[in-house]
């Protein structure tokens, strides 16, 4: 079988374009660039006094006692905030054009067309594009950059921002607190159902960049939200750093579900805290596809707070040569009836390591509550590894928890059986980690499940030497 | 030219065991050989090495299909040049439908840009379901998980007429299998009876030669071929068993032996 090169050099949206930003803050953080953030975005004092608190929390705080290694992170080597563009697109002919270059490459307005309700296009630190379609609008829907939110709803954002994760609940919410900047601001009315989805794409172009986004989504009660985001970088020798804060209040029976397919650069940290909270009979769904990335941290998380709560973790995460998906998922039971779901699918190879870390939580008030966990690895050579954390915390003696582990590699019969039909060494085993995953592929939109089985196959050429 | 395959002197060890001692057979296009002998001699053995299992090493012999040397050939490359294997114990892939299975197996098979359309391979397959007395929900279950053993041997011969092979080994495709599945598994393989076709059938019971007509019966013992006959043979065996064989050729243990 011919060898190819590592995945590193065969990142295929590794390319950078020559924008020249119009502001950025240099590298390093002082309350002084908080400050200066504050104001070029013309924030009201409450915002400032927020980032300014936070900012002593991170200082505060220490490092993760766990997860992956995170020695060479350098926070004074970080430019925490770039302006790339000094207003933003209602028309992609609006946005400046080796901008719009990069997101059509990506394929962005393509599929804009194609069958999304809503777009939103983070680059660097800010929204550069965003267009949503009109019925939402008229529906009431809102979905903007948060920047734009503070401006227009500060009251909604004050009322909600920090609610589900606080600033001190680890040294990177924290951080992102500080000094965040974009994300997308949701709002579901009542009753109001998106069919289709709104996506947002992140995307880093500068070296030492540092992306901290805050999203925040508040879906009223009876409403359904689907959210896709979608994350690339150039590769650079040195790291840079993505840290976002995504907060999400799931009202009485409201129903959210959101999609990242994360396939960052491999010299990009991706430390990113996700949660949800879920009053009584709502949904909370988080699909969530880790490819890329040097380390990433981040165990999206459902807070079942109302009578009959339901939350879901499906995903999948994929480590290379270099890599390392410390991932999983935390269900938190605090109301009876409640139930949640934890499918995570994990391959490791070319000496990657996958970590699936996860939390079952029932508080004492979770009667007849009900998770079941299921963590399956596959390994793909023999020096790549992986492990499972699971913990749990029962409060309550009338609960249901089932936990399920397996670690496999391809075995050798399996790849016997589909060669003695006809197929090449390489396409037996991209067939049989295409199957793997399928429980994650078929529950993405179908544009993005071709998108998704096209980049495994691509993650997958020249995986067996 | 009709198809012809030739085993000769073909010896394969596992674990530094030899398991053949010397195969010797060779079949034309248009014949059914069968295979016989009890537990222990070798028989699949033989069927996993003439498809490249990478478990048995084989150490001696040449197998020749249309001339060309088969020993020489990844597993994918003999099933590319017209060898295929039903086997015992089909292996189950999750996550990966019966159809897009085959479907990749299928043009596997082609040059890139003649695939076989969608539309075309699914009324093909649909048809050979029907044939087999398949449902056709099997189109879209994930490759052999949770079939019954029944259900697997079946969707072993669905492959098999699919991919329109030109030696076609079956390995105790008859376990397993009630006596009206047995009939349909062997109706399948009638149909496919053809003057370019060869067919290698190990069987531990004369059952299923009495479905599926063979032209010469093989007895293995010891990792050998011992004796070779027509139809009669396997009718002889199944009234008489297989001491008589031991007796005549003065072997105490059939099995290859500790």
């Amino acid at each position: 079988m011919a060898k190819k090169s590592p995945e590193i050099e065969e990142y295929k949206y590794g390319f950078r374009d020559e924008h020249e930003s119009i502001f950025k803050t240099g590298k390093g953080l002082t309350p002084e660039i908080v400050r200066e953030i504050s104001r070029i975005k013309d924030e009201p004092e409450w915002m400032l006094d927020f980032r300014l608190k936070a900012l002593e929390t991170f200082e505060k705080m220490p490092m993760p006692n766990f997860g992956g290694n995170m020695d060479d992170l350098d926070f004074n080597e970080i430019q925490y905030f770039v302006r790339a563009s000094d207003k933003q697109g209602k028309t992609w002919e609006e946005v400046p054009s080796e901008i719009k270059e990069t997101f059509d490459k990506l394929g962005i307005p393509e599929a804009e067309q194609k069958f999304l309700a809503g777009v939103s296009a983070q680059y660097e630190s800010e929204v550069v594009y965003h267009s949503m379609q009109k019925d939402l609008e008229d529906q009431g829907v809102i979905f903007m950059d948060m920047d734009t939110a503070l401006r227009e709803h500060p009251e909604i954002v004050k009322e909600y921002i920090s609610t589900v994760i606080p600033t001190a609940d680890n040294k990177f919410s924290a951080l992102n607190s500080a000094v965040w900047s974009g994300g997308s601001f949701i709002y579901v009315p009542k009753g109001v159902k998106c069919e289709m989805p709104l996506q947002a794409y992140f995307r880093i172009n500068s070296e030492n960049m540092g992306q901290f986004e805050r999203t925040l989504i508040i879906a009223d009660e009876d409403s359904h939200v689907h959210y896709v985001e979608g994350c690339t970088a150039p590769i650079y020798s040195t790291n840079s750093l993505h840290s976002a804060v995504v907060e999400i209040i799931c009202k009485k029976n409201a129903r959210v579900r959101y999609t990242t397919i994360q396939n960052w650069a491999p010299n990009i940290y991706n430390l990113v805290t996700k949660r949800a909270v879920a009053e009584e009979n709502a949904t909370m769904e988080w699909v969530d596809g880790n490819i890329g990335s040097k380390l990433t941290m981040k165990y999206p998380s459902v807070v079942l707070k109302g009578r009959g709560a339901k939350g879901m973790v499906l995903s999948i995460a994929i480590a290379g040569k270099g890599q390392h998906q410390d991932a999983g998922a935390k269900m938190i039971h605090l109301a009876p009836d409640t139930t949640s779901t934890i499918v995570s699918k994990s391959i490791s190879k070319h000496g990657g390591k996958v970590t699936y870390r996860g939390l079952a939580s029932f508080g004492r008030q979770a009667e007849g509550a009900k998770s079941n966990i299921k963590c399956d690895t596959l390994i793909l050579d023999n020096e790549s590894t992986s492990d499972t954390i699971p913990y749990n915390e029962i409060m309550n003696d009338n609960i249901t928890l089932e936990h399920e582990a397996t670690v496999s590699k391809v075995s050798e019969d399996q790849l016997f059986y589909l060669m003695s039909r006809g197929l090449t060494d390489a396409e037996a085993t991209q067939m049989i980690v295409m199957g793997f995953i399928e429980p994650f592929t078929k529950e993405l939109p179908m544009e993005y499940a071709v998108e998704m089985n096209r980049l495994i196959k691509f993650e997958m050429e020249g995986s067996i030497g | 030219m009709t198809t012809n395959f030739v085993i000769e002197g073909l010896k394969a060890s596992i674990e530094g065991k030899e398991i053949l001692k010397g195969i010797n057979l060779e079949m034309k296009g248009g014949e059914i050989h069968a295979i016989m002998g009890p537990n222990g001699t070798g028989k699949s053995t033989l069927a996993s090495a003439l498809m490249g299992h990478p478990k048995y090493e084989v150490t001696a012999g040449s197998v020749l299909l249309d001339n060309e040397e088969v020993l020489e050939m990844a597993v994918d490359e003999r099933a590319r040049a017209g060898l295929f294997l039903g086997m015992q114990y089909p292996s189950e892939i999750s996550g990966v439908t019966n159809s897009d299975f085959l479907r990749s197996a299928i043009n596997a098979r082609r040059e890139e840009g003649s695939e076989i359309s969608l539309i075309r391979f699914i009324r093909q397959m649909e048809a050979k379901m029907k044939d087999l007395d398949m449902n056709p929900e099997f189109l879209h279950r994930y490759l052999n998980e949770g079939f019954s053993g029944g259900e697997k041997k079946r969707n072993e011969i669905l492959q098999m007429m699919m991919l329109d092979p030109k030696i076609v080994i079956l390995d105790e495709i008859d376990s397993g299998l009630d006596i009206d599945a047995l009939k349909i598994v062997a109706n399948g393989v009638n149909a496919m009876r053809s003057e370019d076709r060869g067919f290698l059938i190990i069987t531990h019971y004369q059952r299923l030669l009495d479905y599926i007509k063979p032209d010469f019966v093989h007895v293995m013992m010891q990792g050998r071929i011992v004796k070779s006959g027509g139809p009669e043979l396997a009718h002889r065996l199944e009234a008489e068993g297989y001491d008589w064989v031991k007796e005549e050729l003065g072997i105490e243990d059939e099995t290859v032996g500790q």
